[in-house]
Formats: structure tokens, sequence, C-alpha cells
């Protein structure tokens, strides 16, 4: 009878760790319904645009493969900034320190064209990675030395991270026979990454991703410094009162995320891609966000996040080819995920309580 | 007549119920009190009355007529005025600025007129004020008289004041006091929430005394035995005899804790410089500061446990330069530190008590080489907190947030003496907490003292410090008194510390008080 | 430099420097009553690509700047109801936001991209604009320059000397208290939140019908922050929002002066330019923290919901 009455706000006693689950379910419902009137309203039958956006893509073992190509990335980025949100470090910059990263390593790449060894792909990796980290290192400078706000620093690092890329695909590195597109050269295959089968495009930097679940897995949840980031996130003022490094915390939280999405970075110029070119990032960092949000900042709930986002990737493209709508619809599909979760997310602290009903304990202390 | 009669008002939250069937009746004229221990449920009452939180049963009678209080504002509109215990001023905005925004939109459009108002308005009660100061830089004291005043200023017919005189110095006290009497003669209303049995015998008409959220009793105070109303605060079960053990005196202990002409700029416009402050705290001795909030204490204690740093010879622990080492450094060489802000400082509140035991306690055996964190053996070091110090929770793993001010508050100071400190640092250690929490709490201090440790205890209740400290002084201004024994400090003496003036003879209360306000106004 | 030159840049100065002064000073307001809105970028593409579409569509600008300010004001509305009902964490909402906004503009703006349109030309004020190099500079611009100053000086006067902008500056200082003292907290973020983003919006239609009559995909390059780094560089007062949008704005167009001095530079190096500029900016800033600390608005970012 209570749906009769009028409902009201009440603030939980504890946060409800039932809906911390269920609101990116429900998250994902209402992205679903309205992407069904998204497409209706577009002319389309809802149902065969879902089945087009979100099922179509994964109907066979080639959409299975392309996924993993996507979700490595993405979760190598996400792994990395949960480490900075855990901390509230707000770095936005996974998508800078991707884009360094594969400049860096694309040049290292390049530079090494014709050195046969099988040193090449290794040390291109590592100076990917390594170049990651030196982005993430002056966000890191700029907010322990002048306590400047991360989010502006890495934002504009981004936006430089992609003028020093397409400076380098429209003139240093420019394949001289290259039809003067802005792209490089291709890299030999002593710098690619190695397929995991010949028929498709999937490499090992999946396995990248997986190890990295793992071992942030383990350094947040059993080591001092993991916990210390914790601390550093939940009450900076009990941090430092209890005598942590804060700013060794920041330092070590921006590293471990610009050296992750660094390699996420020349993985991608040096897997799927094979080059440099103006579009390394289909907006990899950002989307990374989202993984980390959706997953709730849990490893596991991040691996599922990422194949969820992975895909809004593939329905993109795919209805673009079937229902020629504008590939952008993904960035559409993400950015109202990320609405309908934080609107859920309301109700982990808070519930819902017919007008008139109430819920007091009997004890008055 | 009846200014006010609530009847039968309940209000309810998630998990407790702050106010069961109360009644409370205030005549016009009165001075009422309004007694009870922390969380007996006065606040939430006084919100109700105020109209900015909403019974969930009950009626309220103005002045004769039924009534539902809409709102802030409308409380306003009646005559009803609310000094809240966390003043609700805006720090950045001037004392005029401040009151214009609590009268209704059409009265302020003269600013200059409203300030003559507040000068003429805050003279006749005693309460003199500058309208164009900014309020981050009044004294608390004089935050409270801006609260006082904007109320004055709107006909007020019902004035509460929530533990007014926490914040303040025994002078100012009976400043207050003469003031909310002449008020009273005037035929305002006044309700006076405390949990100081002595300023309600001295001050008030009536009390109505609250436990666990329902009316125990009501009573004259100046007629009803001490006891008798302490009795109905607390109930039958908790022990009222406190009983605590001076150190014996002993001149050859040797200093733990020495702080040597320590003097630190402000950091920002919100805080106090500290200026060429010396004391020791010797083994075996608790030494008491009193003050007023906002005088340098915060600023003295972030100087001492490490979060701020000085000149390395500024602190001294057992005769070792501290005064540039971080604070785990300085728990390393055996300071124990329970701040004042219990959740967002001294424990995480979303974290468990598991992890909250990990927080300070990590040099005590905790971790393993390499940084790994022993589980097990946090989980052990948390129960014996647990079990040692009477925390009542649900288990290691209830969230901090979770537990009471005084099962909390127990558990950081368990978490610190646990470690053995040498020297323990404990900030208002029983502000919120049960009474019978706090004697456990003040008996866990003296017994740490007599195991050979210095303890300091810095804080704004008066009678606390009396009654464990073994030497006493105050701080004003970010400058310490003297300090000596406390039998041979005297209240007055002590008060007129803790307003600044730190040598002349005793002086009665005006004086002291004002005098403090022209160094504040020399100073700022 | 010649003459010629200086006052081109100057003029183009003014141009560049309004989006960041409409966009900042909408931010200004929002912070003002504490809350933090991030969703700038977002709020802003949208008022570009509705903007442009609706005047696409009717043919008429006017219609395009209201339809701009419209859809920032949707946007901020929806910030709203996260942030301030149903008290999300704002800086994740306000990214929320501006991934949304950047994702929705695109694919509405799909199929209008190489459309053109004849934009909002100059409007040479009568008598004014005839005052030697002055009025070159300030006069023969274009009427949403002058709507901006108009809504520079309604803001300035709102904070100096108003009780609506002694209530924003209260209710984003102490919220508890406000509430406590009868305002409506709630009324008057939201309406803070609205403002802002009907000048994101207004920034937006200013740049896809005035300073470049186009629509491109993320064609507002990062101005929504850029702007709110302006905010914090003009540790939240108003006449300074203005001063730091015009040299932004003069960081942006140095391109030009190269060019006009003979230098070959890469435009992709030369883009680079506002952003560095912009992190200079919050080093230079952070050399005096106390004084932000008196200037920001005490309760900014925290959501505030009263306990009934």
């Amino acid at each position: 009878m209570s749906f009769l009455m009028p409902l009201r706000i009440e603030k939980r006693a504890s946060d409800s760790q039932v809906m911390a689950v269920l609101s990116p379910l429900m998250a994902m419902i209402l992205t679903l319904v309205t992407g069904a009137a998204v497409f209706a309203s577009l002319g389309h039958a809802p149902g065969e645009a879902l089945y087009t956006f979100f099922i179509l893509p994964l109907s066979d073992v080639y959409g299975w493969t392309e996924l993993g190509v996507k979700v490595a990335p993405l979760l190598l980025c996400a792994m990395g900034l949960m480490v900075c949100f855990k901390a509230k470090i707000w770095n936005i910059g996974a998508e800078g320190q991707f884009i360094i990263g594969a400049l860096g390593g694309g040049y290292l790449a390049l530079e090494l064209a014709a050195f046969e060894s099988a040193w090449a792909l290794p040390l291109v990796l590592f100076f990917g990675a390594s170049c990651g980290l030196a982005w993430a290192a002056l966000a890191a400078f700029l907010k322990t030395r002048f306590a400047a706000n991360e989010i502006l620093t890495t934002i504009m690092l981004n936006y430089i991270a992609l003028n020093l890329l397409l400076f380098a695909v429209h003139g240093p590195l420019k394949d001289p026979d290259g039809y003067s597109f802005p792209e490089s050269a291709l890299f030999s295959d002593f710098t690619m990454l190695p397929l995991i089968s010949e028929d498709y495009r999937l490499n090992i930097s999946v396995f990248f991703a997986l190890a990295a679940v793992a071992i942030i897995w383990t350094l947040m949840a059993r080591t001092f410094i993991g916990f210390q980031i914790s601390v550093l996130g939940e009450d900076a003022s009990a941090a430092r009162f209890a005598g942590f490094k804060e700013k060794r915390l920041v330092w070590f939280s921006l590293l471990v995320c610009g050296a992750l999405a660094g390699l996420a970075g020349v993985s991608e110029v040096s897997g799927p891609i094979g080059q440099l070119n103006p579009y390394v990032s289909p907006g990899y960092g950002y989307t990374a966000i989202i993984v980390v949000f959706l997953g709730r900042m849990h490893p596991l709930g991040m691996v599922g996040a990422s194949m969820l986002l992975a895909l809004t990737y593939m329905g993109g493209e795919m209805v673009q080819m079937d229902l020629s709508l504008p590939k952008s619809i993904t960035g559409l599909f993400q950015g109202m995920l990320l609405f309908y979760l934080l609107a859920c997310d309301f109700l982990i602290g808070y519930r819902f309580v017919a007008r008139g009903h109430l819920t007091g304990a009997s004890d008055g202390s | 007549m009846n200014r006010i009669e609530l009847h039968n008002i309940t209000k309810r939250y998630p998990g407790c119920i702050a106010n069961q069937s109360v009644d409370l009746v205030v005549a016009a004229g009165e001075i009422h009190a309004l007694l009870g221990e922390n969380g007996a449920g006065k606040s939430t009452l006084m919100k109700i009355i105020y109209g900015v939180v909403k019974p969930d049963a009950g009626h309220i009678l103005w002045d004769g007529q039924a009534i539902a209080i809409k709102g802030a504002s409308h409380a306003r509109d009646l005559g009803i005025g609310m000094v809240f215990q966390h003043f609700s001023l805006f720090e950045t905005l001037t004392v005029a600025e401040n009151i214009s925004l609590s009268l209704p939109p059409k009265t302020d459009a003269n600013m200059e007129a409203l300030k003559a108002r507040i000068l003429s308005v805050s003279e006749r009660y005693g309460m003199r004020l500058d309208p164009d100061r900014q309020v981050h830089s009044l004294s608390v004291g004089e935050q409270q008289r801006v609260e006082i005043v904007r109320c004055l200023l709107q006909d007020v017919k019902l004035l509460i004041l929530d533990e007014p005189t926490s914040v303040l110095t025994p002078q100012e006290v009976t400043v207050l006091f003469r003031t909310l009497a002449q008020l009273a003669a005037e035929g305002c209303s006044i309700l006076f929430i405390s949990h100081k049995l002595d300023e309600v015998r001295a001050l008030c008409d009536t009390a109505t005394i609250l436990r666990n959220g329902k009316v125990s009793g009501d009573c004259d105070p100046k007629v009803t035995a001490t006891s008798d109303i302490a009795r109905l605060m607390v109930g039958d079960e908790t022990p009222l005899n406190e009983n605590y053990v001076k150190a014996e005196p002993l001149d050859s202990r040797v200093s733990r804790l020495m702080v040597k002409q320590l003097s630190a700029r402000a950091l920002d416009a919100f805080s106090c410089p500290l200026r060429d402050v010396s004391f020791d705290v010797k083994s075996g001795e608790i030494l008491g500061i009193a003050g007023v909030a906002g005088n340098g204490q915060e600023e003295l204690l972030n100087l001492i446990s490490g979060e701020q740093t000085s000149a390395a010879s500024s602190v001294l622990f057992d005769e070792v330069q501290v005064g540039r080492l971080g604070p785990a450094e300085r728990r390393q060489l055996g300071l124990g530190f329970v701040p004042e802000e219990r959740l967002g400082r001294g424990a995480v509140p979303n974290m468990s008590l598991q992890d909250n035991t990990l927080l300070t306690a990590y040099q005590s055996g905790l971790l393993s080489a390499g940084g790994w964190v022993q589980t097990n053996r946090v989980v052990s070091y948390a129960r014996s907190i647990i079990e040692r110090f009477n925390v009542k929770t649900a288990g290691v793993s209830a969230p901090a947030k979770s537990l009471s001010g005084g099962n909390l508050q127990k558990f950081i100071l368990g978490r610190e003496i646990l470690q053995n400190p040498t020297i323990l640092v404990c900030s208002h250690p029983t502000w919120g907490v049960d009474i019978g929490a706090a004697i456990l709490i003040r008996h866990a201090l003296i017994a740490l003292r007599d195991q050979g440790a210095a303890v300091l205890v810095v804080s704004e209740d008066i009678d606390e410090l009396y009654a464990i400290s073994d030497r006493i002084g105050a701080i004003c201004d970010g400058r310490l008194s003297p300090i000596d024994s406390v039998s041979k400090v005297s209240i007055g003496q002590l008060g007129q510390w803790m307003a600044g003036d730190f040598n002349g003879p005793e002086l009665s209360g005006v004086t002291a008080a004002s005098q403090q306000n022209n160094e504040r106004e020399l100073s700022v | 430099m010649d003459l010629d030159l200086l006052l081109n840049v100057l003029f183009a100065t003014i141009r560049t420097g309004t989006p960041l002064l409409l966009i900042a000073l909408g931010e200004l307001v929002c912070e003002k009553s504490g809350v933090l809105n991030l969703g700038q970028e977002g709020m802003v593409l949208m008022g570009a690509v509705s903007g442009f579409i609706a005047t696409v569509l009717t043919g008429s600008l006017l219609l395009g700047v209201i339809a701009g300010m419209m859809a920032g004001m949707l946007m901020s509305f929806l910030f709203g109801v996260l942030a301030i009902t149903l008290v999300s964490n704002q800086v994740a909402t306000g990214l929320a936001l501006t991934i949304f906004g950047t994702g929705l503009s695109a694919f509405l703006g799909a199929s209008y991209v190489g459309v053109g349109i004849e934009g909002i030309t100059a409007w040479n004020l009568p008598f004014l604009s005839e005052i030697p190099l002055l009025g070159q500079v300030l006069f023969s611009q274009d009427p949403l320059v002058y709507l901006s100053w108009s809504i520079f000086a309604l803001v300035y006067i709102c904070f100096r000397s108003t009780r609506v902008g002694l209530t924003v500056r209260a209710v984003g200082e102490n919220p508890e208290a406000a509430n406590a003292l009868g305002m409506s907290v709630f009324t008057v973020r939201y309406l803070a939140v609205l403002f802002g983003g009907a000048m994101a919006g207004l920034a937006g239609a200013y740049l896809s019908l005035a300073y470049t009559p186009l629509w491109s995909e993320g064609m507002s390059a990062g101005r929504g922050w850029i702007a709110l780094a302006l905010v914090v560089f003009a540790s939240w007062k108003v006449q300074r929002v203005m001063l730091g949008a015009y040299l932004f704005g003069a960081a942006s167009i140095m391109h030009l002066v190269l060019q006009g001095m003979g230098f070959e530079i890469s435009p992709n190096i030369l883009a680079m330019l506002p952003y560095v500029a912009t992190i200079l900016v919050l080093v230079v800033i952070a050399s005096d923290a106390g004084r932000a600390r008196l200037s920001a608005p005490l309760a900014l970012g925290q959501p505030y919901r009263p306990q009934w």
C-alpha cells in the first residue's frame, strides 16, 4: 500500500553495501532504456538497434578478440587511474599519458626500424611506459611543488600531448614516402607486439592488462603503501596526523598511473595500429575514468566495466555501418552510463520511505 | 502567560530516537535551563523550536496559540532567536553583512542605518561590536556577541542559547549572564542549554532535565541538590564520584617534553600565531593548558605532533631535538597523540577499526619487511584495544563512524596508550563524551602518568583540567601564561590568564574581558 | 610592431577573450554559491551545437543564441539534479557532464559538419565606434561582445552591493548557517548553476555563430577548462575574471603576432600556448595560497543536504 503514499527521502544509518553493487547494474539498465528511446526517436526499431549495438559485435570469435583489443588499453589506464582516485588525486591525464607513451614508444620504434633484435620490443615498451611516467611526473611536480590543481594541469597536459603528437606526425616523424598523410612509417616487425593468434588482431597486451589488475589489486589490498593511499583519499588530515608522507604518495600514485597509461599507449601503436597517426587514442584515457567509477574502484568490477565500455566502442562502429548513425553515439552511451551511475549512487546513502512511516530503532542513545 | 509550550514532541532518526514525548514549558521573562548530557536530545529539541527540524509527532503552543513552525525565518518572525553552539556566521563577511542577512529583505536597504542600530543595541546590552570587522578576525566570544546582537535586533521574545559558555572565559561568562538577566527583566524568555550545573544554578529560574531523549525531571535549580540533578542527568548506573589522585610531587623528575621559545607565524587569516611559548612536561605528571578555542592551541599541538615543523631546538623529546621531524619520526621517539577531531583526523570515518588501528600503530610490529600488512596482528591489536578500554562496538570491522563519541574516543586513546608512549598529548579528551566514558578516559590518563609518562592535556573544560592536572596554565592569543601547581592557581587567576593578563593582580571580570579585546584589536 | 597590427591584435584579443569571459563569469557565480561545476566544456559544446543547428534550421541568429543558452541551462540542470539534489560528488558529476556533452554534441552535430552559415557580424556602435583607435578596438565588435560586458557589469554590481550577491556568498561559505537563517540553499545553488549553464551555452553559441561560424566536433578546444583555471586565477574576484579572460585571449592569438612579425612556427606548437599559459598561471597563483584560502568560497565542492 505504501506505494500509494508520497515518498520522502531519508538518510540511511549506514551506507548500503547492496546498493553499492546494484547501482552500476541499475545504471546499465537505465542506459539501455534511454538508448532504446534514442534509437526509436531516430526512427530505428529499438530492439533491433540495441541488438546491433550490444550483441552483434560479440556474435563471433573475431568480435570477442576485438573486445580484448579494446579492453587492454582501457584496463591499463583504469588500473592506474584507480590508484590516483583512491587517493582522491583527480588525475584526468591518462589520455595525455597514453598519447605521450604512444609518441615516445613510437619514436623509438621508428629509430629502431633497422635494429633486428628481440630486444627491440622490450626497449620500445619500456621507453613508452617511461614517457607516460614522465608526463605524469610533470603533474606530480606541479601538484607537490606548487599545489596546482591536478584536474586542470592534467587536462592541459592532455591538450599539449595531443598537439605534440600532431606536430610529430605532421612534421619530424611523418613518413617521407607517405603521400603527405600525417602518419609515420609502419613499425618493423621487431617492434610489434606478438599476436595471440595469426587470424586476429588480439596481442599479448591483454596479458599486460591482466597482470596490472593482479599487481594493483595486491598493492591496494595487502601493502602498507596501498593502505596509505586509501587513507590519504578517505581523510587527508588523518593521513597527516598518522605521519604519512603525502607528497610521496602523490608522486607514487601519479607515476604508477603514468607508467600504465604510457604502456597502454605504446602497446596500441606497437599493436593494432602499427604506426603513429593523429588518432592513436579514441579517448581511452577519458573512458577509463568511467571504467573506474562503474567498476566501483574494485579490480574485478573494473574488468567487467572495461568490457562493457570496450563494447560501446564496437557498438558505435557497428551502428555506423549497419544503421548509418554517427559513431559518436559511443560517447553518448558512455556519458549516460556515468550519469545514471552517479544518480543511482544516491541510493547508497539515502533511501525512499513512505511519508509518515517511522523507521527509528527503539533505543535512544 | 506561557511564552512557549511543547507537548509530546517526538523526533526519530534512523537508528535512534532523539526526542520521545518531550514536554517543555517556558514562561514569559523566565530563564529556563535545559540540562542533559551529550546526546540527550537537547540540540534536536532546540532545532525543532527553531523550525529547522520537523518533529514526527507532538504540538507546540506559542503565546497560547497552537502553531507549526515552518522554518527558521518563520521562527524569527515569531520572535524566536537562536544562538548556535557552532555559530551560524559567515566568516568572510563583516559583522553588519552577517546581521543584515538574518533580517527581513526590506530592512537592510540602508547599511549605514543598520550599523548605527548594531552599535546602539550592542552598547545597551554591554556587548560592544564593530560592525565593519570581518567575522573571522573576531575572538570566539565576540562572534557569540554577533549571534546574540543579531537576535536582539529583531524584537526577540524567546532567546535560545546552546551551550553558550563553553567558548568563554569565566569573566566573559559573568558579562553574558548580566546581559541575559537584563533581557529577562525586560520580558524576554530565555532557554539556556547546558550540561554545567553550577552555571544553571547561578542563572536560571527553572530547569528541565533530559536523559536519552526523554524528560527525566523538572526542578528549581536554586533549591534542588546538585547530586539530585546530576542523578537525573546521568541515570542510576553511572558513578558520580570521580576521585582523581594527583601525582606525588617529585622535584627531581626529568623533563620528557620540552618546548623552548617556540614561535610560529599564522599560516592564514584564520589561524593564530604562536609567540615565544616555553614549557616542559615532566615524567609522571599531567600538565593542563586551558584557553578559549582559537588562541593558538591547534597551532601548538600541530607543532608538537609534527604535522607542522619548527626550528629543531624548539621542541625536545627526552633531550632530543625533534622540531624538524615529521609525525612518524616523533611517534618512533615515544609520542602518542589524541587530537581534538576524532572523526576526520584521529580516525578515518569510513574505515574499519582494524584499519584505524593500523593508522597510527604501524610501527608496533604490524608490518613485515617489504611493507606487507600483517592482517592477523592488526586484528589482534585492535581486539586488545577494544577489550582493555571497554569499547562498545560490533567488532573490528565496524567503521569508525558507527561508534558513539565516547566509544570512539576510548578506542583512539587506547590505540595510543597501547603503543606505550613516553609522551602523550591529548586535546579535549572528553569533549562530547558521556560521563561514563569520560571517567574511564581520565583514569586511563592518570594511570599512564603513574607509569612515568609525561601527559599534556589541552582543553576548554576548566573543571576537567582542575580535576586531573598536576600543573596548570592557560594560552591566550598565542602566548602561554605562567604555569603553576593546580593547588596554587585559583579559578579567578586562571580566568585572567585565559583572557591574556599574565602579570597583574586579580582583576574584576569586566576589566579582564575588555583588556583582552584591546589586545586583540592591537594584534589584528 | 606597427599600429595596424597592434589594433588588429587588440580587436582579436577581445573576440578571443569573450567566450572565456562568459564561461568564467558563469562558473564564478556557480562557485560563489559553493558548487564546483567541472562540466563547462560539455555545456559549451552543447551550446555551440544547439545554437548552430537552431540557426541552420530557422535562419535566425537570435534564435540560435537563445537555443545555445537553453541547451547550456538544460545541461546545467542535469548537473544540478545530480550534484545538488542527489548530492553526488561534484568532481565526478562535472566530468560526467563534460563526457556526456562532448558525446551528445558530436552525435547531434554529425550531419552539420561542413555546413556554412552567415555568422553574427560586427555592430558599430554609433558615435563610440568613431573614437579614434579605441572605437576601432572596443566599439566595432559584434553584439555578443557588448552583451558580455553588460553581463559582467551585472555580476560585478550584484556581488558588490546587493543582497542577492550577499546571499550567494553566504550559501557558498556556510550552507548550514544559511539554511539555519532561512535561506534556501537548494534554490540559490540551482539558480547559480543554471546561470553558469546559460553563460557556458552563450559562450558556445558565440563560438559557433560569431567567432568561427561553423560547427566542428570538440570545437571549444578546452576553453571550458581554461575558464575554470581563470576563476582560480581571479581569486573569485569579478573584475579580475575580465582581466584574465583578455590576457588569455591575447595568449591564444600570439600566432597572429608572430606571423605578423615574420616567424615560422608549426601551428601545432602555437596551439599549445594557451594550455601552457594556463599551467603557468596555476603555478603563479599557488605562490599565494594563503590569499586563495580567504577568497575561495569555504564550502566549494561540498554537497549539502539539510537533515530533516
